[in-house]
């Protein structure tokens, strides 16, 4: 079965880049708007992976990361965030929130694959 | 790069995003004037944020790097660094223009830098500068690691020993040895010295250390990147083996170790789009219509029972699926008519920033007022209403509201205020453009249009008649020409844009009280309240809205003058009286005026009375161009179809008034 990634991007046009490369690339993919309802989705499904931008309205990527683990399903599963700002203070952040790395902006649909098949 | 169908797609969807993007900017950084609230910073910063990432993710780099300046700033009035101040928001805002720019110019594959993108980003460095000396803008893509120590042919050392927490950030050592397997030759030692007796093994803590060897061409830099999330407290050491001619080695292959990221690639390929107007539409909407469209099947196929098992006796069953199928097609055309409206907001949201530019210019004091932001139109009645609109509160900041000076001499506030107010009226949209200045200066109009021609010098006008001068073709009370307004080819433009999408204009104006021009729009274009009329054997619709009043006329009304045009005396003024039989070549009953129907309309300030046989029913109907049917046709705005399949075609009333005008001079001038 096709593994399935959870998404997190406000901007449709990210979510559907994100979500148009993952597919042909053989992944399921479940988009949210925001970490408030990636959240919701998390807590009723399960996912292989979590990919989620830092700043979004209503809930940031690195709250949503932190909530995530705190869940037992997602102890385990890898979770990247997006991010824009490569300073060493938000991967940081990141990092203690749990995620298990990230992936700068702007990126390529070579890199998200070979980023992704880092931790899948 | 070869931009495949779906790329195109996504590019589609981003440059509509970033209109929001830029417009949640705009109306973000207009607020800011006011006093900064920290929420609104945010709201600005990400959208900013979410441009930059998208327009860098889609390639255009042009795009990425101006905007990523413009999130700097942005980031350091979000943290509080840097004050709000006015110089800041006016540089953001012409940031905002050049980002709006360059995505204009993208979408339209043109090369994208602008001379104002330069100057902009120039101020934007300076500004940038001034405080916190900082990183160049271009930093936007990682800076390419310089290598150290690059290249070693035997390879490294690396002794890693990571903090036990490394699995709860599911990070597998597993995953990043394969990817050093991949990048030289492995071996790997674990040390164990650390495991704990089996009762205390915790599964979900990592317990081991290692020391590999890796050897080959790899550089140190690809190795961190292997160990590149893992966290700050665990240990990595990289060290080369130690090799003879690694000096050597180091000096000949620098250079080529910077050479890194392959450069981005630019939208270059030539395209030749049209460009096809899109919709966002909320999912409700087309809920609603999956819905409709549900009941209408459930609608048919008890029809179709019915059918099936005819009974003669039961024609309460095809009664009540008749009705139901009305009302199910009633609300699905609504439904679907919907689907076409957006809030006015997508037009009044220019005004926040017109205002604030044009009161900065004029050196007055304007507090705009929106209402009825949410009040939903057609999307092609909005897109042209946009211009006549910014026209008419430009011209009430220029000619309307006056100096604050002027304003506390004739004792008013020194602020004025410009409001803009939207609501539905029966099947019609009004809008208003209201301000409270000095109100339209009626003897300056009328010796103006008395200078220019445009009335008799005897002529003796109504309050009413003298404000509707200013719709007159040339016609301009501003005493000098400015950039702002008045070059005179304002107001009649703006009314002719209005009638041409089925609207009116009326205008209300008090000296010293200001101005109201009231815009009366109709909900959509595709769908018209109509006025059936029949002339001989042919009926026509006339749009309800331009009909004043229907009168059987005495003798005593009409009079004729040489050159056979007939004369309506009518509330004591003179209309002509067009005979629609005459006009469109058919047949018709009634020769004499006397006692016949006539239908007085309006259209572009002009009245005429048209000669029917009779009135039918009043009902929505359908516009079918005639354009894309058939031909333009003088005359006429469109077709549309009755129930029993005939044609009723749909009378332009501006344009057959223009008709009857002209065929008018020609007579007149044959005559002569």
């Amino acid at each position: 079965m096709a593994q399935t990634i959870l998404a997190v991007d406000d901007s449709a046009s990210m979510r559907q880049m994100v979500s148009f490369t993952l597919r042909r690339a053989g992944y399921e993919v479940v988009e949210a708007v925001d970490g408030v309802e990636a959240l919701d989705y998390a807590r009723a499904n399960t996912v292989d992976l979590v990919l989620t931008d830092v700043n979004m309205p209503k809930m940031d990527g690195i709250t949503l990361v932190r909530e995530l683990r705190q869940l037992n399903p997602y102890k385990f599963i890898p979770m990247l965030v997006l991010t824009t700002e490569a300073g060493p203070e938000k991967k940081l952040q990141g990092k203690q929130a749990g995620a298990t790395g990230w992936l700068v902006k702007p990126f390529n649909p070579e890199k998200l694959l070979a980023t992704i098949a880092k931790v899948l | 790069m070869t931009l495949d169908p779906a790329m195109e797609e996504i590019l589609k969807v981003f440059f509509e995003e970033s209109t929001e993007c830029l417009s949640a900017m705009e109306s973000g950084l207009l607020t800011l004037g006011t006093g900064a609230d920290c929420e609104t910073i945010n709201t600005i910063f990400r959208a900013a944020h979410s441009i930059k990432g998208g327009a860098g993710t889609l390639g255009l780099m042009e795009v990425s790097h101006f905007t990523h300046a413009v999130e700097t700033l942005l980031d350091q009035m979000r943290t509080g660094e840097r004050a709000v101040s006015a110089d800041a928001v006016q540089i953001l805002l012409r940031a905002v223009d050049v980002i709006r720019e360059m995505m204009d110019a993208a979408l339209a594959r043109q090369s994208i830098p602008t001379p104002a993108a330069a100057a902009v980003t120039a101020e934007l460095e300076l500004l940038l500068d001034e405080r916190i000396p900082r990183a160049p803008a271009a930093a936007s893509q990682p800076p390419p690691v310089p290598s150290v120590a690059p290249t070693l042919r035997c390879g490294w050392r690396i002794e890693f020993r990571p903090h036990e927490s490394l699995f709860k950030t599911c990070n597998d050592p597993l995953r990043m040895f394969a990817q050093l397997a991949k990048i030289g030759d492995l071996t790997s030692t674990p040390h164990l010295h650390a495991l704990p007796r089996f009762g205390q093994f915790d599964p979900s803590l990592c317990y081991v250390s290692w020391s590999l060897i890796l050897h080959g061409a790899a550089d140190k830099a690809q190795i961190e990147e292997v160990f590149d999330w893992v966290d700050a407290n665990s240990v990595i050491e990289i060290e080369p083996l130690e090799s003879p001619d690694a000096t050597t080695l180091e000096a000949s292959t620098a250079p080529c170790a910077t050479a890194t990221a392959p450069p981005p690639c630019a939208p270059t390929s030539p395209r030749v789009g049209v460009e096809s107007g899109s919709i966002r539409v909320g999912t409700e909407k087309v809920d609603a219509l999956i819905n409709l469209v549900g009941e209408l099947v459930i609608t048919q196929s008890m029809l179709s029972r019915f059918i099936d098992h005819c009974d003669p006796n039961d024609l309460e069953a095809l009664r009540r699926g008749l009705i139901l199928l009305s009302r199910n097609t009633r609300d699905l055309q609504e439904s679907v008519l919907k689907i076409r409206m957006l809030p006015i907001s997508f037009s009044f949201n220019r005004f926040p920033r017109l205002v604030h530019e044009l009161s900065r210019k004029l050196g007055k004091k304007v507090e705009l007022k929106l209402n009825g932001e949410h009040t939903e139109l057609d999307k092609t009645v909005l897109e042209k209403i946009a211009d006549p609109l910014v026209h008419l509160a430009r011209n009430a900041l220029d000619h309307g509201l006056e100096t604050p000076q002027q304003r506390v001499a004739a004792g008013k506030s020194e602020t004025g205020t410009l409001e803009l107010t939207a609501y539905h009226e029966g099947g019609s949209i009004i809008i208003e453009v209201k301000d409270d200045g000095a109100g339209i200066d009626k003897a300056k109009v009328l010796a103006k249009a008395r200078a220019r021609g445009l009335v008799e010098q005897d002529a003796n006008l109504s309050d009413d008649q003298i404000h509707n001068l200013i719709f007159l073709p040339g016609f301009s009370t501003a005493e000098k020409v400015s950039d702002v307004s008045g070059r005179g080819v304002g107001m009649d433009v703006v009314r002719r844009n209005i009638n041409d999408i089925g609207g009116h204009v009326q205008i209300a104006s008090a000296e010293s009280r200001g101005t109201c021009i009231r815009i009366r729009l109709p909900l959509t274009l595709a769908i018209l309240e109509g006025q059936m009329l029949r002339v001989g054997q042919e009926i026509y619709v006339v749009s309800l809205v331009s009909i004043i009043e229907t009168v059987q006329p005495s003798r005593e009304q009409i009079s004729s003058i040489v050159g056979q045009v007939d004369l309506l005396r009518h509330r004591g003024d003179f209309l002509p009286i067009i005979r629609l039989h005459e006009l469109f070549d058919v047949a018709h009953e009634r020769a004499s005026l006397t006692g016949g129907l006539l239908v007085v309309v309006e259209a572009d300030g002009q009245r005429a009375a048209l000669l029917v046989d009779e009135l039918l029913a009043q009902q929505q109907v359908v516009i079918k161009s005639l354009d894309t049917n058939f031909k333009h046709v003088r005359g006429l705005a469109g077709a549309t179809i009755h129930g029993d399949g005939t044609v009723a075609l749909i009378i332009d009333v501006p344009g057959v008034i223009r008709t009857f005008v002209c065929k008018q001079a020609e007579r007149v001038g044959r005559a002569a």
